[in-house]
């Protein structure tokens, strides 16, 4: 077994790191997640998404370790203390941007990342549960961004955090009960601000690194996907080395490297020359203190949850609509059954899939547009329209996609330098 | 690629038709009077300016309780004797922050109101509001000031700068109403020129960077085949 006698090799001559090699697995690590661990070489644009999101994991960690350090969680303190970090703490403005526009960017790349295994198949058998687990990071990630929202304590924060706490309100006979004990008061104050800290920089943190660290481990067990939709481990060479894989250590790193450069230009423009973003990325409302007693014209929340407040408007009955809210992100997690086609990869589906996806792109996007838009006028029927159009895309799934004619997969990834 | 093409087409469509109702309707928003501030937070002279408006006009009823004095004459050039002779009308020392010596209690009973902290007023309604909003008073005897706004009716904020218009040209006064839009942009974000000009730096960095990590990566990736 030389295969079992490489696995113990150290791989270090440094002698500190050949006595930690002895009493840790270190080498073996780096080997089976790193330099052994082989990803598809015809990964493109699309496949970069997954390494941004931990890139702003990363910065949103430590920026929000730095931010917490001058923060006072209190009604009182809060709204000042931020105004603070911008003008008096050391690089505070730069730390409070960066941890603001990475919120937004931490979207960003998580749609995209969501919309490359949807284009191409990646939550498919045997992908399922790193899919799942990946939806509940994604719903982590939305209680995050909800709970971080409130601790500027500004007028938006506020009332936002008013009507989204109100939701669980729609539900029969505990809803109110439910609702108090969530604020731990009987409006929005300084209780639920102390319990939203703690939320924002212990619970949900954590929950989100425990989760992250499944999914990677989850990807390394079964491989990654590739635009081919292609299991790279079909065809091995004679060291039982994927032919069309590369080491993930140096090849994939090397690319991931001159992308993420590419994305922290785009990230740095953002914080440097546009940090509100046109009030995207910093809502205007939200540069004025808390007040209970004056409501924002538009109650909007950030940019990246509005398609489903969108939904959620666009049902007049209040429990319909908090349900559709809910099963409108709960869908995500079964479409790897919803799904019936064969084929992962869209290059190889059929017109039903690809008309299906780009209806729902288009109309999850408009309901992004809509849900920033006073829910009155025309704006009422069309947030109703793309409302259906954007659950038709999941109930009709099982439909379409078994009649769906598809193309001959290759057996070999297509890769041209 | 035929799938592509009709998904970059629908953003396209999308994105446009997005961006003609949004454009229509901050259009309608706005009366034919509305001016754009377009002001220059990186002109000194015109910051200097405003603080000088401001302080003389502004201060006694609105305080900038983010900013301190002397953080005020670092960013605007000005020297202590200036400070204390132009700026600080108070007994206040350089190193306090820009509060108001009227009461609130006084505030409200005179204006109905305790007149609102200024410090981001700028970045709360954007500059072309406040620009607009000194610019647009007009006599209404209706009004218990005697005056009403265009941008914001029913303030209770009298016209303060009736006699400066009166002394000034259309002209001046613009520029001094400007002057002090620009002043309160600034206080909104004092780092913002000083921001921007890392940024620059910032930027040219990782595109030196870029260069770099481009040709390790292709490098890397030659033996591919």
């Amino acid at each position: 077994m030389s295969d079992n006698l490489d696995k113990d090799q150290s791989i270090f001559s440094n002698a500190i790191l050949r006595w930690i090699d002895d009493r840790f697995p270190l080498s073996s690590l780096i080997r089976e997640h790193a330099t052994d661990y082989y990803a598809s070489k015809n990964f493109n644009i699309w496949y970069i998404f997954g390494v941004l999101s931990l890139v702003v994991l990363v910065i949103q960690l430590l920026t929000g370790i730095f931010l917490t350090m001058s923060y006072k969680p209190s009604a009182k303190d809060a709204f000042d203390s931020v105004e603070y970090i911008m003008r008096s703490v050391e690089w505070g403005w730069l730390i409070r941007y960066m941890h603001s526009t990475g919120s937004s960017f931490f979207f960003i790349v998580v749609y995209l990342h969501m919309f490359r295994a949807m284009l191409y198949g990646s939550y498919k058998k045997p992908r399922e549960l790193i899919w799942i687990v990946g939806m509940l990071i994604y719903f982590c990630l939305m209680a995050e961004a909800f709970f971080g929202y409130l601790l500027p304590w500004g007028n938006m924060s506020y009332w936002a955090a008013q009507v989204i706490v109100n939701l669980f309100g729609a539900i029969p006979y505990i809803g109110e009960t439910l609702t108090e004990w969530i604020r731990g008061d009987y409006y929005i104050s300084d209780i639920t601000l102390n319990r939203f800290f703690a939320f924002h920089v212990i619970v949900l943190p954590l929950a989100i690194i425990a989760l992250v660290f499944v999914h990677i481990l989850a990807l390394h067990h079964v491989g990654s996907n590739n635009p081919d939709g292609i299991e790279i481990k079909n065809y091995k060479d004679e060291q039982g080395k994927p032919i069309d894989g590369v080491a993930f250590h140096p090849y994939h790193t090397s690319k991931d490297l001159f992308w993420i450069t590419v994305f922290l230009i785009l990230f740095f423009a953002a914080v440097f020359f546009a940090p509100e973003m046109g009030g995207y990325f910093l809502e205007v409302d939200n540069f004025e203190p808390a007040n209970p007693l004056q409501t924002p014209e538009h109650i909007v929340p950030a940019w990246y949850l509005t398609p489903y407040y969108a939904i959620l408007r666009a049902i007049p009955d209040k429990l319909m609509g908090a349900i559709a809210l809910a099963s409108s992100v709960l869908f995500f997690v079964f479409l790897p059954w919803l799904d019936k086609c064969k084929v992962k990869s869209i290059r190889y589906r059929g017109w039903q899939y690809k008309l299906a996806l780009s209806c729902f792109v288009i109309s999850f996007l408009a309901l992004g547009y809509l849900g920033m838009q006073p829910a009155s006028g025309i704006y009422v029927p069309l947030a109703r329209f793309f409302t259906i159009l954007y659950f038709i895309f999941f109930i009709t799934m099982p439909f379409y996609t078994r009649i769906e004619k598809t193309k001959t997969v290759p057996e070999r990834v297509v890769y041209k330098k | 690629m035929k799938f592509f093409r009709i998904i970059t087409a629908n953003f396209l469509l999308l994105i446009a038709t997005s961006s003609v109702s949004v454009f229509a309707a901050s259009e309608a928003n706005e009366g034919d009077d509305f001016l754009k501030a377009n002001n220059d937070v990186s002109d000194i002279d015109s910051l200097q300016r405003g603080a000088r408006n401001f302080f003389n006009y502004c201060a006694g009823c609105h305080s900038l309780k983010f900013i301190r004095y002397n953080q005020i004459a670092e960013d605007l050039d000005l020297d202590e004797v200036e400070l204390t002779q132009n700026i600080i009308f108070t007994d206040a020392k350089p190193e306090d922050l820009v509060t108001t010596n009227m009461l609130s209690a006084d505030g409200s009973r005179w204006f109905g109101k305790v007149p609102p902290d200024l410090s981001l007023i700028a970045r709360s309604r954007g500059t072309d509001q406040v620009y607009n909003f000194l610019r647009t008073f007009y006599t209404d005897p209706n009004s218990p000031t005697g005056t009403d706004n265009q941008v914001l009716p029913g303030t209770s904020m009298p016209n303060i700068l009736w006699l400066v218009q009166e002394q000034l040209n259309e002209k001046e006064f613009d520029q001094f109403t400007l002057d002090i839009v620009n002043f309160l942009d600034y206080v909104g974000e004092p780092i913002q020129s000083e921001r921007k000009r890392i940024g620059i730096w910032v930027i040219l960095f990782l595109l030196v960077f870029l260069i770099f990590s481009y040709g390790l990566y292709k490098d890397i990736w030659k033996e591919i085949d």
